[in-house]
């Protein structure tokens, strides 16, 4: 299932039944004057149906600006300048949303495809009440009356485990707290039922408490209503509790997708690996005694998106880097059957 | 009169830099007073690491911004090298503010835009006439070498380094005056892992070298967990549990220490523990519940709890609960 | 190190960061122009501002009187580079005064909680008034002479100037870097010169200019209603004012004092602008 080389067969049809949403080598570019900052530069992804693919990787990596292109929220000057988007309608047709008319695309987004960020504040509109918001998302996309919308808005924030549904629905945004807001902006998501939600960073703004609550009630949505989630996120803990599927991106680039128990147990990339090495964990860095050891930073910094490396942007930092890797950027490559990793030496890892 | 409120007193300990009695803090706010430290106390090892964890509206950072008495506290003593800090006139103060440093979580915010690396950290030199001339010069770039930097920053603007790169002038300028005591509060909650793993080697570097005695605030508990010591765990500006961190962490006895650690995400899907989801939403500290502060999300809470103030009880070496029910549920707790 | 691919390390020089800003560049240019034709006014005017001739009274602008002449036959372009004199006096004294009290105020009152409810309440009171009424009340109470024009002035627009201050200045003593500073033991008034004033320079010279316009405007006003300087000594405001009475038949004596208004608040604007970006180091980079 997992190509090799992905751009084999163009056909759009060539998804397999089982795949939502496949990019394939997207790029997107913010072209500013004669600089070009290639914030996404061949990413390769694959969300399955009613699975959760999380997108790691740290600031810079490119990661909500792949989320953002699947949107196509992209500001100016970003612009999609390669690659595919295949989706699959509820319908089963497939589309190439990178190449789709904006009014197409304005259809699919919210029905489809649904969207949250990291801080809800800044999503809702801090005039209308969280009711008027939720009804106005649902007659949007579906012919109903305002009382019906209501009824239906009201089960939605039944679902996302607001208490007092009805009396919420006519609060504002900034009369809750911003784990109760995290909910409305799901519940705003989840309104037109849509095949898709992408969530960019959604727990990251919210304090641990709240964060479970948050990933427990997507994880239970998921389970119930089936929806596909790709999850952004720079939290690798977070990743482990939510994840099927994980890719992992640096510099522009997927460098490694898996399912999570293959990731997290033997990383074919040395990024991943260098990154589950460095976050502290006490029962590793902690000698019997207490005495800690010191934790095996990644050396160096993420390279500029105005200027990448030739070969793999991860070799000016990679312990296993040869000069080939400086010169040759590394294919995406089969490490095993679901095991996809950009790294010329994946062997010996 | 804050003294009846002790459960301790004071250690007559060699060992303690500082001790911190009874702190509390009070905000008044257009909606009434605000509780936002309440009676606080630890102490704080010389050479140790104090790890301080709570949510927001926990009271951690104000707690550290007392202790440097950037905001004035409403009482309590903090007695630093036998001198009580919140009794220090400000003149007096300013001698004890080169022992005491503190270093900041956003490395944007705390470096002035408009001035050189060169001019942070000698504004630090030049405050305690410690360097002059050559002598400075030499200094600051032993500062920058020291953090990882190189003496060329000097001449560069706050803008001009990454986030992690302006987490160590931000060092630099807090070890410039040679500080006995460093509050960290939140220093790597801003940062990408990997140069978080960068920054905490370079924290504990400085620690063992320098003999630092540090005050580590933050809401990470694998940060903690690896990093700190002794541990405070503050729930809507109240200690919940403190204790040595081995003891806190093994066998935490407070219910909301250990939904805390239940909840912190664990980079290893594996690990499938014990899920305590807390219920609903931290209490606006405008309005705090009464008697035990946390048990309107406690999964364990009875009448009793919200008529009784839990006073705290030790449970091992060091190690106490501010919680009635510690006792009885430490037998559920076994596994 | 990661750095190197940072910004070089070199301050471009400042003339060519001026240069590259194309508003700020012309901006100064014409304010600089009007300056040297207000203070080389007696080698340039081809007349003196004074010089009245009755038989070339009201004639239009012409190769021998470029900006015609007024009821007195003076000419009307000597009387207009004259006048420049005092309006940028005026504009540039009421600014300077404006900002030293208005600074002070503003720090005082955004640093100091204590003194906040005074100085705020005083800021928000004088700013109740219409500028040109303030300032009309303080030229009567102090007797109309050029002195007092400047210090009314400096005064009506001071509240302008504090409460940009008052209110940047709450806004930057909570930042971190304010804080750390204070943990370092640095003291109050120095926290206050090289932590917060800096960092308003840009506010306050956009203020300034703004400032410096409004203050000019004023002062034409003032003139205007016969509450300013003399009308013997010719103003921007002076002269519109006297060109009044002929709009009619010799609308060039109240045109061409007006454009050099216009032209003077405009580059001031202009400058404003692109000081600001100038010096603000984080635009800087995207040069």
């Amino acid at each position: 299932m997992a190509m090799s080389t992905p751009n084999a067969d163009n056909h759009p049809d060539a998804l397999a039944d089982d795949i939502v949403l496949r990019a394939e080598d997207l790029r997107t570019h913010f072209i500013m004057g004669t600089r070009t900052a290639k914030s996404v530069d061949g990413v390769t992804l694959t969300v399955r149906r009613g699975q959760t693919l999380a997108v790691v990787g740290e600031s810079g990596s490119g990661k909500s600006v792949t989320s953002l292109s699947i949107m196509r929220l992209l500001s100016h000057p970003g612009r999609i300048v390669g690659g595919r988007l295949l989706y699959r309608m509820r319908d089963g047709g497939v589309v190439d949303l990178a190449t789709l008319s904006d009014k197409r695309m304005r259809a699919i987004r919210g029905k489809e495809i649904a969207m949250i960020f990291q801080e809800p504040m800044t999503s809702l509109n801090p005039l209308y009440t969280v009711g008027d918001q939720i009804m106005e998302m649902i007659r949007l996309h579906e012919p109903i009356s305002r009382h019906e919308a209501r009824i239906r808005a009201r089960r939605m924030l039944e679902l996302v485990e607001i208490p007092a549904p009805d009396k919420r629905l006519d609060q504002y945004p900034h009369e809750m707290s911003g784990g109760m807001r995290q909910r409305v902006m799901i519940a705003l998501a989840l309104a037109c039922n849509p095949a898709l939600l992408i969530a960019d960073e959604p727990t990251t703004a919210l304090d641990v408490t709240i964060q479970a609550q948050i990933l427990d009630l997507m994880r239970r949505l998921q389970r119930e209503i089936g929806m596909s989630i790709l999850f952004v996120t720079h939290n690798l803990g977070v990743v482990a509790e939510i994840a099927h599927e994980v890719a992992v991106m640096y510099a522009g680039r997927v460098v490694e997708q898996a399912p999570v128990h293959d990731l997290f147990a033997r990383p074919r990339h040395p990024y991943t690996k260098g990154l589950l090495a460095c976050i502290p964990d006490a029962k590793r860095d902690r000698a019997e005694d207490g005495t800690r050891k010191m934790l095996n930073p990644i050396p160096g910094s993420v390279p500029s998106v105005l200027a990448l490396p030739a070969g793999c942007a991860y070799a000016p930092r990679c312990p296993l880097a040869e000069a080939h890797c400086e010169s040759v950027p590394p294919d995406l490559l089969n490490a095993s059957p679901e095991h996809l990793t950009r790294c010329w030496r994946h062997e010996l890892l | 009169m804050t003294d009846t409120t002790h459960t301790t007193q004071a250690p007559d300990d060699a060992d303690i830099l500082l001790s911190v009695r009874g702190l509390s803090k009070q905000f008044l706010t257009g909606s009434g007073p605000v509780k936002a430290v309440e009676d606080i106390s630890f102490d704080v090892r010389r050479g140790q690491i104090v790890g301080i964890v709570g949510e927001s509206g926990s009271g951690k950072t104000t707690a550290g911004r007392c202790l440097l008495r950037l905001v004035e506290p409403s009482s309590g003593k903090a007695i630093f090298d036998g001198v009580d800090l919140f009794s220090l006139p400000e003149k007096a103060l300013r001698a004890y503010r080169r022992r005491l440093q503190i270093i900041f979580q956003d490395p944007y915010s705390s470096l002035n835009p408009r001035m050189r690396v060169r001019d942070i950290i000698g504004e630090a030199i030049d405050t305690h006439g410690l360097a002059k001339g050559a002598a400075r010069q030499a200094r600051i770039e032993e500062l920058l070498t020291r953090v990882g930097l190189s003496p060329e920053h000097a001449s560069r603007y706050p803008n001009e380094f990454s986030g992690g790169q302006r987490q160590r002038v931000g060092i630099a300028r807090a070890l410039a005056v040679e500080p006995e005591l460093i509050i960290a509060d939140e220093p790597v909650s801003a940062l990408d892992v990997s140069v978080q793993a960068q920054v905490l080697n370079l924290i504990q570097e400085l620690q063992r070298e320098l003999g630092l005695t540090m005050i580590f605030i933050s809401h990470d508990l694998t940060v903690v967990e690896y990093l700190c010591d002794e541990i405070v765990v503050l729930y809507l500006g109240r200690i919940m549990e403190q204790g040595p961190a081995r003891s806190v962490y093994a066998k935490p006895r407070h219910p909301y220490t250990r939904a805390l650690l239940a909840t912190a995400p664990v980079p290893d899907p594996n690990v499938r523990r014990e899920r305590v989801i807390l219920q609903g939403d931290i209490p606006s500290p405008l309005d705090p519940p009464s008697g035990c502060v946390f048990r309107t999300r406690c999964p364990h809470a009875i009448a009793a709890c919200a008529e009784t103030v839990p006073t705290r009880e030790t449970v091992g070496p060091g190690h106490s609960v501010a919680c009635i029910r510690q006792a009885e549920l430490a037998e559920t707790y076994q596994d | 190190m990661a750095a190197a691919s940072a910004p070089s390390v070199d301050t471009p020089r400042i003339s060519t960061l001026i240069l590259q800003r194309k508003t700020l560049a012309i901006g100064l240019a014409i304010i600089v122009a009007i300056t040297l034709l207000a203070v080389l006014a007696p080698l340039i005017a081809p007349y003196s501002p004074s010089k009245l001739s009755i038989v070339n009274r009201l004639k239009p602008p012409s190769s021998t009187w470029f900006f015609g002449t007024d009821e007195f036959g003076r000419d009307v372009f000597s009387r207009t580079i004259y006048a420049g004199q005092l309006s940028l006096l005026v504009g540039a004294a009421a600014t300077a005064l404006a900002a030293t009290v208005g600074i002070t105020l503003g720090l005082v009152a955004g640093f100091f909680r204590k003194a906040d409810g005074i100085v705020s309440r005083i800021i928000d009171a004088m700013m109740a008034f219409p500028d040109i009424l303030l300032a009309i009340a303080l030229v009567a109470a102090l007797g109309p002479s050029l002195a007092t024009v400047i210090i009314a002035l400096g005064v009506v627009y001071a509240p302008r100037l504090a409460r940009v201050v008052r209110a940047s200045t709450l806004v930057i003593r909570e930042l971190p870097y304010v804080e750390a500073a204070r943990a370092l033991g640095v003291p109050t008034w120095r926290i206050m010169t090289r932590h917060v004033l800096r960092n308003l320079v840009s506010p306050i010279l956009v203020q300034a200019t703004f400032i410096f316009a409004y203050a000019m405007l004023a002062e034409a006003g003032l003139s205007f209603l016969g509450v300013g300087v003399s009308p013997e000594i010719p103003t921007w405001g002076t002269m519109i004012a006297a060109g009044r009475q002929y709009v009619g038949q010799a609308d060039w004596m109240t045109i061409f004092p007006g454009f050099a208004i216009i032209l003077t608040v405009l580059s001031l604007q202009l400058v404003g602008d692109g000081l600001r970006d100038l010096l603000d180091p984080r635009l800087r980079k995207d040069l």
